[in-house]
């Protein structure tokens, strides 16, 4: 059978499971629109391609499975590389396929033609330029199998526009990926698995750090089954945070920066930290120097380039976490723990009293409170897809996960502006779900425009704005680090409320807390999408904080505390 | 200073990959020499870089997430054998041409060109031969000189061959394809 190019990439992605495709078109990819059309692929238009490329990514943080992302050359896949690196630093799998201009005209500056395998090359697992209709399917079945196989990440395709118009032979049997044939690395040694038994068992003190990696192996199963088994406490990183019910007693919380003060304290204190799938970044590890000198350290990590980068480990085991932790289950020996389980509860009464829920209502609405109703008013069954910034840590810290994949947020790369177009993904994945976007009034306004999408695609969506009127997260250093001098940070913003009406959104303003949970509550009713702009409290700040470069345990606290510890430069 | 070894499959674009994966580790690569293998599908690499055993084990385990990259190796520890190979041109007159002759017998170089004022010289061996050799030849005057970087091959039966590869190197079978 006789297809074009993009014939042939319209059906390999039908064939391998794909419905939807977030993409904006152009001249280099109209061959592909053409087919599309054809097809019975859903093509979602968005407005600006990082939206398309947030897109995948939510779609695939939500379901497990690759996302698809597409645009045309030249400024079209330039736009696309801020979503590509933040599906890369957060091991996304999503396939961006871009046009380019025809093999002929390659390397001459042709109109839009840019070498955008070249500029993603650091950012992407992989990526691969097409230039013959008769590598089409082939290089597309590659590419989903590395985006989504051993540590997940976005790969990109290049398919010239002359490939995509020529006629070839579509044989599906024939078009079998073939991968590069890889040495298979013994993971670890015998000795190795002993060694952490070893350590696991004669632990007096030891904690989990729970990473991403256990949702991207699907381990939440055997990983609860490990946790009771050695009667473990479990700290989060921000990605993890889903993979194991916060409602569990063993689930301690957020580590790091703005972690839990009593979980960065037993941190510092345990005498063997286990690390499934996280990778010690320096937001969770502070300062190198001085972090868990008390622990010998297992990690259990799928990449080998990960072992010591940044911290030296006693015992590695390098694998998919699921295979890894059923293999140590059988050995895990059950012990009471009682007096560090005690001392980490005592750590954690400190804290409470310091809690921002227990401030007198004095009239001022706090984000914690937003956050914490929403939470309560949902039931903590909502998918909660965060932008960056002070209201990414009170979503991580008072809205309490208890299923994985449903807090979709930036973590590595950090990027404003990912929470409206990764929702919109998420949705895509998970119709049934009640999706809330929480973003702040910053990120916001940097792809706002994506409500037409959800307007012309006529979705359900909630969007939380945690409005400050200030860049928060960068106002809080200003005012630790530079003496309160508020340089670019108050921010001038739309009437969001009106803005939402003017896409034909509803939208709502709130300022005091008695309405926070009545607005939730008939957004939730609606069938319709609605924004509320909920006006917070200008200058509150995320706390506990551990200055970047700090020690993990000399952490910044609420004010109004006996315990306040002052803040310094880094 | 580490010396690594890479399998990486013979396509464009590969060496990029490579560099740029040094760049980004901010590791200096002192020399990087890549060629076919017996298999016309898959080029050697070998690549000595300014690192500590760290950045060698990052570059190494970095390499090996390449998907064009089959097999990566720092055989720093091992024993083995490395040759760089270098022409020289070199100034020679009638006077001096007689005193050039004798320090090439000694270092083993040969003359593969003369002109009437100057011989090209083709030396091999180790790094330090052919830095001797090109310390005792600055006074004569070095004109041009093209060196290859090092190469290096495990010794004995430590072998370091392409995933896929035949064990006794006997048969031509293409590697074996992963799915």
């Amino acid at each position: 059978m006789k297809l074009t190019g993009a014939e042939i990439l319209c059906e390999s992605l039908t064939k391998l499971g794909v419905r939807h495709i977030f993409g904006y078109p152009g001249g280099a990819i109209l061959p592909v629109y053409d087919a599309l059309g054809k097809s019975k692929l859903h093509h979602i238009l968005v407005r600006h391609e990082q939206g398309a490329t947030h897109m995948a990514d939510g779609y695939a943080r939500a379901s497990g499975g690759v996302g698809v992302a597409m645009a045309t050359s030249g400024p079209g896949a330039t736009n696309m590389v801020t979503g590509i690196a933040t599906a890369m630093l957060d091991s996304s799998p999503v396939v961006c396929i871009t046009g380019q201009v025809s093999s002929k005209l390659l390397g001459s500056d042709a109109f839009q033609e840019i070498d955008i395998t070249g500029i993603t090359m650091p950012i992407t697992k992989h990526n691969v330029v097409v230039s013959r209709a008769e590598d089409i399917a082939r290089t597309v079945r590659e590419a989903f199998v590395i985006a989504n196989s051993g540590r997940p990440g976005p790969v990109l395709v290049d398919i010239t526009k002359d490939a995509q118009q020529a006629s070839c032979d579509f044989n599906w049997e024939a078009s079998a990926p073939k991968l590069p044939p890889k040495r298979q690395r013994i993971n670890y040694e015998p000795a190795d698995f002993e060694r952490a038994v070893e350590l696991l068992n004669n632990a007096k003190r030891p904690l989990i750090l729970a990473g991403h990696g256990i949702m991207v192996s699907g381990a939440m199963r055997v990983f609860d089954q490990f946790v009771h088994a050695g009667n473990l406490p479990v700290a989060m990183t921000l990605l993890g945070i889903g993979c194991f019910p916060a409602s569990d007693p063993l689930n301690l919380g957020m580590m790091g920066m703005h972690g839990e003060a009593w979980v960065n304290h037993a941190i510092q204190e345990a005498d063997l930290l286990i690390a499934v799938g996280m990778r010690f970044d320096d937001r969770v590890t502070g300062d190198l120097r001085t972090y868990a000198k008390e622990a010998r350290k297992i990690h259990i990590e799928i990449d080998r380039s990960e072992i010591n980068k940044n911290v030296k480990v006693d015992a590695a085991l390098i694998g998919d976490a699921r295979e890894v932790l059923e293999q140590l289950l059988p050995r895990l020996e059950h012990r009471e723990r009682g007096d560090w389980l005690g001392h980490i509860r005592e750590l954690k009464g400190d804290s409470a009293v310091r809690d921002i829920q227990g401030l007198p209502d004095n009239g001022h609405l706090y984000a914690a409170h937003v956050i914490n109703d929403l939470w309560k008013e949902t039931r903590g069954e909502a998918i909660v897809v965060t932008d960056v910034g002070q209201h990414q840590m009170w979503e991580a810290q008072y809205y309490h996960h208890n299923q994985p994949r449903t807090l979709v947020t930036s973590g590595g790369l950090g990027t404003m502006g990912f929470a409206l177009p990764a929702a919109i993904g998420a949705k895509f994945a998970k119709p049934e779900s009640d999706v809330w976007v929480v973003v702040g009034d910053g990120g916001f306004q940097m792809t706002m425009c994506e409500l037409a999408t959800i307007v012309q695609e006529k979705i359900k969506i909630n969007i939380a704005i945690i409005n400050n009127g200030f860049l928060g997260m960068v106002r809080q250093w200003q005012e630790f680090f530079y003496d309160k001098r508020y340089v670019a940070t108050p921010l001038v913003a739309p009437d969001f409320a009106a803005l939402a009406n003017a896409f034909g959104i509803r939208g709502e303003r709130i300022t005091s807390r008695a309405d926070v949970t009545p607005t939730i509550r008939s957004a939730r009713e609606s069938a319709e999408s609605v924004l509320i702009d909920f006006r917070v409290e200008q200058e509150d700040s995320v706390y506990p904080m551990v200055p970047a470069g700090g020690a993990l345990h000399e952490m910044i606290r609420r004010p109004d505390s006996p315990l306040v510890e002052t803040a310094t430069e880094p | 200073m580490q010396t690594l070894v890479a399998y990486v499959e013979n396509k464009p674009g590969v060496l990029n990959r490579v560099a740029s994966l040094a760049r980004r580790l901010a590791i200096n690569i002192d020399s990087l020499t890549v060629g076919p293998t017996e298999n016309e599908e898959i080029a050697r690499m070998t690549i000595v870089a300014h690192t500590d055993e760290k950045g060698a084990h990052r570059l190494e385990a970095s390499l090996e997430k390449l998907v064009d990259v089959l097999l990566a190796e720092n055989i720093s520890e091992r024993s083995l054998l490395e040759r760089d190979l270098a022409l020289i041109k070199v100034s020679a007159d009638q006077q001096s041409r007689p005193h050039l002759m004798e320090l090439i017998k000694v270092f083993r170089a040969r003359v593969i060109d003369v002109a009437p004022e100057s011989l090209i010289l083709e030396v091999s061996g180790t790094v330090d031969k052919i830095d001797g050799l090109l310390e005792v030849l600055r006074p004569f005057g070095v004109l041009e000189m093209a060196r290859t970087g090092r190469i290096a091959m495990t010794r004995g039966s430590d072998l370091l061959r392409p995933p896929g590869a035949p064990p006794n190197g006997a048969e031509t079978e293409p590697a074996v394809k992963a799915s």
